[in-house]
């Protein structure tokens, strides 16, 4: 297990790597200069000199490059060139919007999907069935923002239950901020429960035929007990390996769904810094979000490898 | 399912035929603003109602369906250009450092969500529809590469190749004559289904402002439009949202009934 962990460990650091070298040269070769972008057009020379040297535009490409990584590494992303605060700072506070989001809509998508999944696989073939996946088909062909905006047509214009947008804060405790993401939530879980509902399905049909299941019922469960004590315990290997992934499709996502419900987050945070030529911005932010897809994808492969001797073997 | 096959085929075919009418006719200019006539809802001259400019809906769409069109088509290309080749080089050196690159560089490509390739090749050369098609297009890369491999790999070890193999056939010639031909129906599957995906991923981009600049109509952008409306205007947002739907249900229903026609074996990995 050790060994196996160990190679994945330098395989993530070399992705990281590799990722990190991608994302600074997009940036450096991204036209326009910050500096003159800061200070207009009518800038004197020297003050431009002057703020070119500040921000660290005059050190070669190398220097900035290891600047950046070492100073990510420490936890210092450096300092915005529009808000002149600590990038670090901008994105804590975006974080504290993004992740929860993220969270709460694989919570509600894994709460929708268990039993879509497990009730139509149960009834194979039957209306139920064929209702459930009729659903998913639906599901999957909904762009969450255009679901976005019916949610709010529905439940903050004409029902008034929610907020149309924006984001009232944690200070007024857990509840109320919750409140104010539901509507974002539910929008981002509703493609990923449909996709999360046809694999519980088929994971769960495929560990059905097998032998083991055969030997439950011969044992005297029920089709019901077997299901649940043998059925759905195998079934849910593939199942965790799609959530794993799903976090990528679930940041990503939420980057558009922010745009419908003005959420102060990451995703907000990346268009600002773009039209601003902010960078420095862009940069980390991009960099954090592939960090942890990268870093999830490595967490489920090793809990796969923990569960799943054979896998250590092959490695 | 024969019913999926044919439910989907039609769906898809009505878009196609929309795009391509639009190239020689449409109910109404797209582009003729009529402020008299903003904010219709459905009517027997106006079939989808007007929106805010008093510009036709249904032309609108019509003339979307063209960008959509194009860019998913486009984008899959791509995909399949750059990603076939990989996977069968991949499969033809299985184990080899070359193979190693191609699937750890895969790999990478996975680990940058296609926004955020988007977002990236924004922030270089500005937001458009071509920008739209690369940030799609290289998503689309490691799918076709890691599909094309996976089926390349167990055809590797069938008899009818190792024959090929005693014949004196080089690995470059197996693959195209022999590994390709028996991959493609898989191909054209997950063709279909990225091409849904890719009309997905463009209507988001463009409802970001990443996607189709004005004047170029967009899906997406239509939505755009909408959200601020929504309240007073829901058609505005209902039919391009409508146009999406039935576009991608359309498109993942002829998958899927392709899958079962062409090898009811096969079984497509749909993330």
């Amino acid at each position: 297990m050790l060994r196996y962990a160990l190679k994945r460990f330098v395989s993530l650091v070399i992705s990281l790597c590799i990722a990190s070298l991608v994302i600074f040269t997009v940036i450096e070769v991204a036209p326009g200069d910050p500096a003159s972008f800061m200070l207009g057009m009518n800038a004197q020379p020297e003050t431009l000199a002057a703020l070119r040297t500040e921000l660290g535009l005059n050190t070669t490409k190398p220097e900035r490059y290891l600047g950046w990584i070492a100073g990510m590494l420490t936890g210092d992303f450096g300092t915005s060139y529009t808000y002149r605060t600590p990038v670090s700072d901008m994105i804590t506070a975006r974080l504290w919007v993004s992740l929860p989001l993220a969270l709460y809509a694989l919570t509600l998508s894994t709460l929708i999907a268990f039993p879509a999944g497990i009730y139509a696989a149960a009834r194979r073939g039957q209306a139920g069935d064929i209702g459930v996946m009729g659903a998913t088909q639906l599901g999957v062909a909904v762009p969450n923002f255009w679901f976005a905006m019916m949610l709010v047509l529905i439940f903050a214009i004409n029902l008034r239950w929610f907020s149309a947008g924006g984001f009232s804060g944690w200070d007024k405790g857990l509840l109320g901020g919750l409140h104010s993401l539901t509507l974002p939530a539910i929008a981002l879980a509703l493609p990923q429960a449909a996709i999360l509902a046809r694999v519980m399905r088929s994971s769960l049909l495929d560990v059905l035929g097998e032998d083991y299941m055969r030997t439950a019922r011969a044992k005297g469960l029920s089709a019901r007990q077997a299901l649940w004590r043998h059925g759905l315990r195998n079934a849910l290997i593939p199942v965790l390996t799609i959530i794993g992934l799903q976090f990528s499709f679930l940041l990503a996502g939420s980057i558009i769904i922010e745009q419908v419900f003005y959420l102060p987050g990451l995703g907000r945070l990346v268009f600002q810094s773009i039209s601003a030529r902010d960078l420095i911005v862009v940069e980390s932010v991009v960099m954090l979000l592939v960090f942890s897809v990268i870093v999830v994808n490595f967490l489920v492969d090793l809990a796969y490898a923990a569960v799943d001797p054979r896998l250590r073997a092959r490695a | 399912m024969m019913r999926n096959l044919i439910l989907g085929g039609v769906l898809t075919a009505v878009f196609v035929i929309a795009a391509l009418l639009s190239f020689v006719w449409t109910p109404f200019d797209h582009t003729s603003l009529n402020i008299p006539d903003k904010l219709q809802t459905p009517n027997v001259t106006h079939l989808l109602g007007t929106d805010h400019f008093g510009r036709d809906i249904l032309s609108m769409i019509m003339v979307g369906a063209r960008t959509s069109i194009a860019v998913a088509l486009v984008a899959v290309t791509i995909g399949m250009g750059l990603g076939i080749p990989l996977g069968l080089s991949a499969a033809a050196r299985r184990g080899g450092w070359l193979d190693e690159i191609i699937m750890r560089g895969n790999d990478l490509i996975f680990a940058f969500p296609s926004l955020v390739i988007a977002i990236l090749i924004t922030a270089i050369f500005g937001a458009g529809a071509i920008n739209a098609i690369i940030a799609i297009g290289i998503f689309n890369i490691p799918v076709f590469a890691r599909i094309t491999r996976g089926a390349a790999l167990s055809l590797w070890e069938r008899e009818f190749i190792l024959a090929a193999r005693v014949a004196g056939k080089s690995a470059a010639r197996i693959s195209v004559e022999h590994i390709l031909p028996n991959v493609t129906n898989l191909l054209i599957v997950q063709g279909t289904i990225q091409f849904s995906l890719g009309i997905l991923a463009e209507a988001g981009l463009s409802y970001v402002g990443l996607g189709a600049q004005p004047p170029t109509p967009s899906w997406g952008r239509m939505l755009a439009d909408a959200q601020t409306l929504v309240s007073i205007a829901p058609h505005m947002a209902l039919m391009p949202g409508f146009a999406i739907i039935l576009t991608v249900l359309g498109l993942n229903l002829m998958g899927d009934g392709l899958r079962d026609y062409l090898d009811p074996r096969l079984r497509v990995a749909r993330l």
